[in-house]
This record gives C-alpha cells, structure tokens and sequence, in this order.
C-alpha cells in the first residue's frame, strides 16, 4: 500500500496546476497509460485514479467549507426582501457574518500599486521630491535620468509666443474654431496633423522616406502606442524578443496591462552593444523550448540607453530573422532626429522602400517627446504597414487619444517646415556641444563612454569605481551617486544590461554651467571609490 | 479493502477536522472554485451512503479510464506529423547556415521550402477587435459623419441624434477661448513642453474638484487628492475596470446602459459585463432583487462578480438614482464585498426638477468603507468640451488611486490643454454662467423636443438629466423582437436618414425603445427631424 501513494501524491499535484491546456494534461497520462497496459496494469490502473479521485474531493471539501456557512443565510436575504427594509436587515445580515473585512482590488492591479522597485524610479521619484535648482535649491538631487531635451526650449517658446493663439483659435473667427477643438474628433488623430506628422517624420529623417499618413495613427505619446502595438501584436502568455540593454520603461509599457512576456537578448560591450542574429536565434530557440511562443522582436534604433545606430546591414539580417521565424518587428525611432554624430540613421521604412516584400511585419513607434522636446503634449505615432494592426489600433486609440486643442497647435507648428528645418540644424548642433562637454568631463575623471551618435544620453562606463563588479556593486555605486554626490543616473541593471558598472546619464536638461558642477560631484565620489578599492 | 478502510477512516477524521475548520472559515470568508463543487457534490453524497463503497471506487475508475481514452484519441492525430518533417529540414539547413557565412541569402532559402511566406499573425484579441464588426450604433454614427446634414449645404444629408454631444452652449466656450489670449501668454514653456505628472497638474486637479462640486450644487466637496485625471472617461472605466477585476471575473451592469461599455470595460481587460434587465414597468429603474439574482447566477456559473457598474444619471434613459436606491446598493455592495463604480459624467446636465445625488454625498454622509466607491467623471459632457479628452478617476481608495496613477502613463493629457482649463475652470463667473445658462437651453430642448415627439404619438419616459430622450417606438416595430427594432432603425436610418441608437445597443430587454440624443440640434431643426420621424411612422402605422 505504500508503494502507490507517493505516486500519486507526485501525479495529484501535477494534477491541480494544468487543467488550461491540453498539452500540460497528455504529460500526465502518458506514463500511466504505460503502466496500466503493462504488467500489474490493472490493481494501479484501479488504485491510482481512485486515490487521486478520492484526494481531490478531500482538496475541495477542505476549501468549500466557508460556502455551507453562507448558504443558510441567503433564504433570509431573500425573504428581508419582502420586507422593505432592505437597508437594514442587510446590516444584520452583515454583522452575523462579519463580511465587512476590506473589498480588494485586482490582483493586477495590487502588483502594480506597489511601491516602485527599480532604481530607474526609485531616483526620478528623488528628483521630483528635491530638484536641484542653481538659486533656490543648489543642495538638491540634479536630473540625469530623464532623457528629456530643454535645450532649444528658447526656439519653441518664441514660436509659441508668435503663433499659439491663431493655431489653436484659427484665423477664421470663433465660431468655426471652436467647432474644431470643442466636439468630437476622430480619436486615432486629426489627419490634417497625421499629414503634418508624416511631413514632419521625413524631415527629420532626412527626406531618405516618405511616410504615408493613411498607415500613421496617432495615440497619447510614444507609451500607450508601444502598449496598442503590443497588444495587438500578441496574446497573454506570448514574448517579445528585446536586445539588452534596454528602456526601463519597456517592462511597463510592454507588459503590465498586456500579459506579455519581454525576453531580453544580451548584447555585450565587445559589439559595443549592437545585436548579434546568433543571440537572437539562441534567444528564440530557448523561449520555444519552454513552451512560450515569440510574436516579435522590439529594437530601439538610435538605441536607449547606449545612443549607437543599427546599420543598414543589421536590419537586413532582422528583417530576414523576423521572416524566417514568421514573427513582427517593432521599431522604436523616437530618437531619430536627435543625432549629433556624423552617421547615417537608417529607419525601418527606408528599407522596406527597397525589399518590396513582406511589409506587414514591420511597425515603427515615433513621437514628439524627444525630437520636438515636447513630452507634455503627449504624441506618440504608430506606424505599420498590416493592415489589421491598424484597424485595431485605431478602435483602440479611444483610450488614449490626444486632446484637440494641442493637435491644432501642432499642425501648424510642425507644418511650418521652415521652423522645423531651423529648429533641427539648432537642435542637432547643441546636442552635439553638450555631449562633447560631457563625455570630455567624464574622461578626465578616467570614465569612458561607449561609442555613440545619438540620442539624450551616453552610456558610461564606470565598472572602475564599483566596489564588486556584480549588480550589487553596481547599485552600491548608483545609491551614492544619489544620495552623496546628488545625481541621479540610470544604473545598467535598470536596463537589464549583462554587464554591471555602465551608467545612462542623460545631459540635455543640463545647461553648459551645470555640467561643470555634475562633473565635480561625481569626481567627489569617483575618489572615494578608487582609494577604497 | 485495506485501501478502502483506510479511505474510510480518514474521512471521518476529515469530518470532524472539517466541522472545526468551517467554524474558522466563517471569519475567513474566502471565496474558492465553485464549478468544482458541484461535480464532486453529487458524487460524495453516493459514496458516503449505502453502496458508497462500490460506486465509489467503480465510477471514478470509469471516468478515469474514458479520459484517458479521450485524450488518446485526440492526441495521436496532430502530434505526429509535425515532429517528423521539420527535425531532417531545419538540421540539415541549420548545418548549410553555420558553414557559409552569408546570414542573408541563406535565410531566403530557408523560407522557400518552409514556405512560411504566410502573413505576420496578429494578436487573437486583436483580430476579435478587427473582426468584431460594428454594431448599430457605429454603423450609424459613421453614416451620419459620411454625409452630415447642414441646412442649407446639405439639407438630404443624416441628421445625428446618435452621439451624446453637447452643442447647445458652444458659443459660450468659442467666446471665452476667443478672451483668452491674455492667458496664453502666461504660459511657460517649462510647464507645457517638458514632463509633467501623467496623473494630471495638481492646479488642474485643484480646479476640477472645484468645477465638480459646483456643477452638483456644492453639495458635497471632492478632494483633489483623491482624483485622478485621464484623457477622456473611457480610459477612466477602461482603467477602473483595469483594477478591480482580473480577467474573467465580472461586472453586473443594469440595461439598458451606454453601448461602449461592452468596449471599455471589456475589450483590452478580458472582464465580463453581467447585464441586470430594468424594465419598462419600473421606469427601467434599478431593483435590488434583480440585482441579487444576477449576481447568484453568475455565482453559480462560476464568474466572480466584482462590482456593479451604474451611470446616474443614466444613459439612456436619463433617469436619477434616489437617495434610497443608493443606499440600497451601497448596501448591497457592502453584504457582497464587492465594488460600485459610478458613472456621473452627466451629473451637470441634469434639467428636471428632481435633485442630482452623488455617491460621494452618501459616503460623506456615511462613515464607513469607503474603499468601494469609484466614481468618474469628466469634462466631455458638461462642459461640452469631448474634444479636450479629460476624464477624472475620483476614489476612495488607496490601492487603486495608486495603481491608477501609474497606468496613466497610457492615457494622459497634454498639459498645453490642461493649463487652458486650469484657465478656465478657475473663472468661476464664467462657470456659474455657462453651467446656469447651459442648463436653460438643455431644459427647453428637452421640453420641445420630447413635446414634437408626442405629437407624433412617441411617448418618451420621464428623464431628468442627460442630453437625451428614451422614446417608445413598440407601436412601430413590425415585429416585437430585436429584428422589428433594427428594421425600424433601418428605416428611420436609410430612409428618413436620421440616426438613433436602437434600445438593442444598450442591451435592452424590450425592443422598441429608441435613445434620440437632441442637443447636437438647433431648434430650427427639431421639425425638419419631427417631419422625417413621420414620415417613417406613418408607414409603419398603415403596414399594421
């Protein structure tokens, strides 16, 4: 009698998990069905289904009891009914049961509620409570973790002072004005500003594309349409293949509301971080093996956090990966027209210009958070060549659509070619001026930074001052840079970088005077770092 | 027989354990798998009696052997195949690959023999959103967008009565937007282009919590910590249903309700809508009783239920919830343990006599748990700006005020929008003006509207607030069924072309009920409507 019952103790808790899916169940059988055909089949092929039958009504007796108890009490309910005192028979009912016990929320919704875990919050959430400021507040924590551009905030605030009124008003008198901002409007975008964006979009990627704005659908930031793609590109359960390190944000944006899987894929300093197919591949095999199924790859090119660019021959190997695999691409180019480098930034379109085949699994993410610096507009674009996706997209857009007033604002200033034109030869170039100041500041602090071309940041190396070279160390560095010398900076492993000791520091909110301070502060720790090791 | 001793006593030990543990349980009051029980329950009851023994262990023995059964013979047709062919061809390309270096060409070959040139698969949900086709009331409403009617440029064109829309007070709005160039230039950019909190500006918080008690009369005070602002009341319900059910639990929702609720609380959630029938015989108002038996039956099935949906004043139908009704469900709620959500996004629209009541009024009144309460809101309907795309989250509690805060990352508002309307909310002479005088033209609509309906016979129900009629249109069905309903809609759509929301859309138990939403209209326009209902009416009249 011994004999059969850690086998079924083995087989019953297998038996409680699976009831999803085929698949998990057939496992089960099959080595029983072995035994039972064999010899000694017939007394375990009787005895186990029996135990396990007589286990799982145990299992459920225990946890049903709390339901006898309610029973009784629901005949009463319905006869308090009768009476119409409803309010306070209900109350008695109440007390004789002590139900009031708190009402919970989802469960996804109470993992999300947590307090924040990742250093990337944790140090904006620093900021935001004691933000450096040169007069009033020059104790405070200073922002180098938010890749936000203030630097030709003076050009958009000149535009703005010219133009505001007559672009949000019209030039037509009040009444038809109001009648385009006040009511309803199509909740995917206005296209008047989809074909501004499209304009907008070839510009700044140097005429090299021209975007068609029937495939553009407009959503609340870059955010919510990485969310929509993700959504709509796969199900609960399903992975997205993402190249390490990556946008902390992605965790959130991809998977949160979703139920998708991001699986990261490493990249390595010795490819200065540039994507291998091999590790794509071995990435892709190994999720398969465990049985989850990968609907895509998500790249971000210029990349965040390294700020490098994928070139041309890279994303003609993705786009035969993506193929050959039969999964989508997405392409995150929100940085496309914030380059100070002498490279050429390739976008996914432009190679699907070429290759006239197999567009449909191609969907580029762009906005005008960082090429226009304007965050707090809220713009994000989604633009795909599958048809379907963009049907969805568009129904989907009803939660997250961009308020009407700040769409006519933006057609006129992002139709204003010669602004814009103005505004990314300025842009481009003061980027330029403040990473040349801040990685030579860096370097003279024995710091070095990876290669790179684009974007708000750079990507530092500094597993030199890390007490363990270990995540650990790493985020010992990260917690006195924040709360010794006041900066708050990206730790890799926020990331998900492999290799600890690199640092994001995002430089675009910084004047050319505040770099010379940043650049103090870390000296201050980077000293204490090397004569303690 | 050792077996079944064995089995025996232990039972009885469990019995006595059992009894112990139910006493515990009752404190505990946790809620487990339901649709289980009731397979074992029958079952249990046999074993135990007389015969137990031998019916015991003989039926699961059965049931065990033709699940194996069945899961042979559905596994031995799809399992096979695959393994066989694709092992040979990928290793024998997979060796060709690693040899040749050239990723590229070599993929291509690999495509041909795979033939996977097939189309990229989008997401199952997403297909169900593409191929959820389109009820009545989109079909109309892109009708009624195709070929608007315009007096004098369109006079043949549809004339919408489908979208809850406020034009009646627009000249207002153009008016102060026309002003408020001195504000503009108040602006910062440092306040507009960068970052702001994506929960919305506190100043604009401040300034709705103000506009929202002033909008119901001042009777109750809503803190602006406790909202949360996001771009449109549909991310409000989307981001609510979000946080209080997981997929597959259940919302009961009373009919007829707003169409888009199927899309918002359901679509990207995967929660379920329960819908609890009102009937014409109550005025369609909510009853207690209904609610219970939904809620049972959904029990029963095995659906959690998590809350209840209400919009007050309702959509459709434009009726109030009474201060009794509320409690009533506020008790409900609490002998449940699960959550309400509110809608009162017309809450300043009101235009009868009778008085708007809060959920917020009640829980002020009322000292104890809070934490269930949900009400949203937003600028859309009262102050007739859906263009603005501002929805609010006002709660109670701190779970989902916090998970709520987060996910707004997904849906926020531009701030150049938001400083606008700190601007303007914070007039409050213009506020005062706009809600009184909004409230005026909304009441004589409503009164001229329904009256050129009665003249044609159409009775609508009685309602207080809402831009919106709920008319009686049984006499005209040709068949009193869902399908009598469409082909009046059908008609009055194609024909008369004017676009109403079919009862059937709001999931309403009884067909023939129309929403004809009037406030998209001028008063010049309600005889070109009435003339066009006629002519419908009067040939539906002859037919029967």
């Amino acid at each position: 009698m011994t004999r059969p019952r850690p086998r079924t103790n083995e087989s019953e808790s297998e038996t409680r998990n699976p009831t999803g899916g085929g698949a998990t169940a057939m496992r089960l059988i099959v080595p029983l069905q072995g035994v039972v055909q064999g010899r000694g089949g017939l007394i375990l092929g009787t005895l186990i289904p029996c135990a396990l039958f007589y286990f799982f009504q145990l299992y459920l007796k225990r946890h049903r009891s709390p339901k006898p108890g309610s029973n009784p009490t629901s005949p009463s309910q319905s006869s308090s009914n009768l009476s119409d005192l409803q309010r306070s028979s209900s109350r008695s009912n109440l007390s004789s049961r002590g139900s009031i016990g708190p009402v919970q929320v989802s469960s996804r919704a109470s993992s999300i509620a947590k307090p924040n875990d990742s250093p990337y919050y944790i140090g904006l959430d620093r900021v935001s409570e004691d933000p450096y400021d040169r007069l009033d507040n020059p104790n405070g924590v200073i922002q180098l973790g938010l890749s936000e551009n203030r630097l030709c905030f003076d050009l958009i605030e000149k535009w703005l002072s010219e133009n505001t009124k007559d672009s949000v008003m019209g030039r037509d008198g009040v009444d038809l004005s109001i009648s385009g901002i006040a009511p309803y409007q199509p909740s995917d975008g206005l296209m008047e500003f989809k074909v501004a964006m499209a304009g907008f979009m070839s510009q700044v990627m140097g005429r090299a594309v021209s975007f068609d704005p029937s495939q553009m659908v407009l959503t609340a930031g870059a955010t919510p349409a990485l969310e929509i793609l993700c959504f709509c590109l796969a199900d609960p359960g399903n992975a997205f293949l993402v190249p390490t390190p990556y946008y902390p944000g992605f965790d959130r944006d991809m998977r949160w509301r979703t139920g998708v899987e991001l699986i990261p894929v490493h990249c390595r300093s010795t490819d200065n971080f540039i994507i291998s197919i091999t590790a794509l591949d071995q990435a892709f095999n190994q999720t398969r093996k465990r049985g989850i199924k990968v609907r895509g790859i998500l790249i971000s090119n210029p990349s965040n956090p390294v700020g490098n660019l994928l070139p041309r021959e890279t994303l003609y190997n993705l786009l035969d990966f993506a193929r050959e695999k039969n999964i989508h691409i997405v392409s995150d180019e929100i940085f496309a027209g914030s380059m100070y480098g002498s490279e050429e930034f390739v976008s996914m379109a432009e190679i699907l210009d070429m290759e006239d085949i197999d567009k449909n699994r191609i969907h580029i993410v762009y906005g005008l958070s960082k090429d226009l610096a304007l965050p707090g507009f809220r713009v994000g674009v989604i633009y795909s060549f599958n048809e379907s996706v963009l049907v969805a997209a568009k129904k989907l857009t009803r939660f997250s659509s961009i308020s009407a007033p700040t769409q006519r604002l933006l057609i006129s200033m992002v139709s204003d070619t010669r602004f814009i034109q103005e505004y990314i030869e300025t842009n481009k170039k003061r980027i330029r001026e403040m990473h040349d100041l801040f990685v030579e500041g860096l370097k003279q602090l024995g710091i070095k930074c990876a290669q790179s071309c684009a974007g708000l940041y750079c990507w530092a190396d500094m597993s030199g001052l890390i007490s363990s070279y270990s995540e650990k160390g790493e985020l010992e560095l990260w917690d006195k840079l924040l709360n010794i010398a006041k900066i708050n900076v990206t730790p890799g492993s926020a990331c998900h970088c492999i290799e600890p000791g690199w640092f994001r520091c995002c430089f675009t909110t910084l004047s050319q005077e505040d770099v010379v301070i940043v650049i103090e502060r870390i000296r201050k720790v980077a000293e204490t770092c090397k004569i303690s090791s | 027989m050792t077996r079944t001793r064995l089995f025996r006593s232990r039972s009885s030990e469990e019995k006595e354990e059992e009894e112990e543990e139910q006493r515990q349980h009752y404190s505990k009051h946790n809620i487990t798998s339901s649709t289980g029980m009731r397979v074992i329950v029958p079952l249990q009851g046999v074993v135990q009696g007389r015969g137990g023994l031998f019916l015991g262990s003989v039926i699961p023995c059965a049931l065990f052997y033709f699940f194996q059964l069945y899961l042979k013979r559905h596994r031995s047709q799809p399992n096979p195949p695959p393994p066989q062919p694709p092992p040979e061809n990928s290793e024998g390309q997979l060796a060709e690959v690693s040899v040749s270096a050239l990723p590229r060409s070599l993929s291509r070959v690999h495509l041909s023999p795979r033939s996977p040139g097939g189309p990229a698969y989008v997401s199952g949900r997403a297909n169900s959103i593409v191929k959820g086709g389109d009820l009545p009331h989109d079909v109309g409403l892109r009708k009624a967008l195709e070929d608007p009617y315009h007096q004098s440029g369109n006079p043949d064109g549809v004339i919408q009565l489908g979208l809850a829309e406020n034009k009646l007070s627009l000249d207002l709005v153009g008016e102060w937007l026309a002003k408020s160039a001195i504000y503009v230039e108040e602006l910062s950019i440092g306040g507009i282009a960068s970052y702001q909190p994506f929960d919305g500006l506190m100043e604009l918080k401040v300034a709705v919590a103000g506009f929202m008690s002033q909008v119901m009369k001042k009777s109750v005070f809503f803190n602006p910590s406790q909202i949360i602002l996001t771009a449109g009341a549909t991310p409000a319900i989307e981001m609510l249903s979000f946080c209080l059910a997981d997929t597959g639990n259940a919302f009961l929702v009373p009919t007829p309700y707003y169409p888009c609720f199927d899309r918002d609380v359901k679509w990207r959630t995967g929660v379920e809508i329960i819908p609890v029938p009102c009937r014409s015989a109550d005025n369609f108002s909510l009853s207690i009783t209904a609610l219970d038996r939904a809620f049972k039956q959904a029990k029963k099935r095995g659906t959690k239920v998590r809350g209840i949906i209400i919009s007050n004043p309702s959509n459709p139908v434009g009726g109030l919830l009474d201060r009794e009704t509320l409690y009533s469900l506020l008790d409900f709620a609490r002998e449940k343990n699960i959550h309400i959500v509110s809608n009162e996004l017309f809450a300043g629209s009101t235009h009868g006599n009778e008085e708007f009541v809060s959920m917020a009024e009640i829980i002020d009144l009322e000292d104890l748990d809070r934490n269930r309460v949900h009400i949203v809101y937003g600028l859309s309907k009262d102050l007739s700006l859906p263009g603005f795309r501002v929805g609010i989250i006002y709660s109670f509690n701190d779970n989902v005020l916090a998970a709520a805060k987060k996910l707004t990352r997904f849906s926020s508002i531009s701030a150049l929008s938001q400083r606008l309307l700190v601007f303007m909310l914070s007039d409050s002479n213009f506020i005062q003006q706009f809600i009184e005088i909004n409230r005026e033209r909304l009441r004589r609509m409503y009164i001229k509207f329904v009256a050129g309906l009665k003249q044609l016979g159409i009775e609508c129900i009685k309602s207080h607030g809402g831009f919106y009629c709920w008319a009686d249109m049984r006499g005209y069905i040709p068949s009193y069924s869902e399908k009598g309903e469409l082909e009046l809609w059908d008609k009055l759509l194609n024909i008369a072309k004017v676009n109403v929301t079919p009862g059937s859309c709001c999931h309403c138990i009884e067909p023939g009920w129309f929403r004809f939403c009037f406030t998209t209209l001028t008063e010049k326009d309600i005889p070109v409507v009435m003339d066009r209902i006629r002519k419908i009416t009067e040939t539906c009249k002859s037919h029967s």
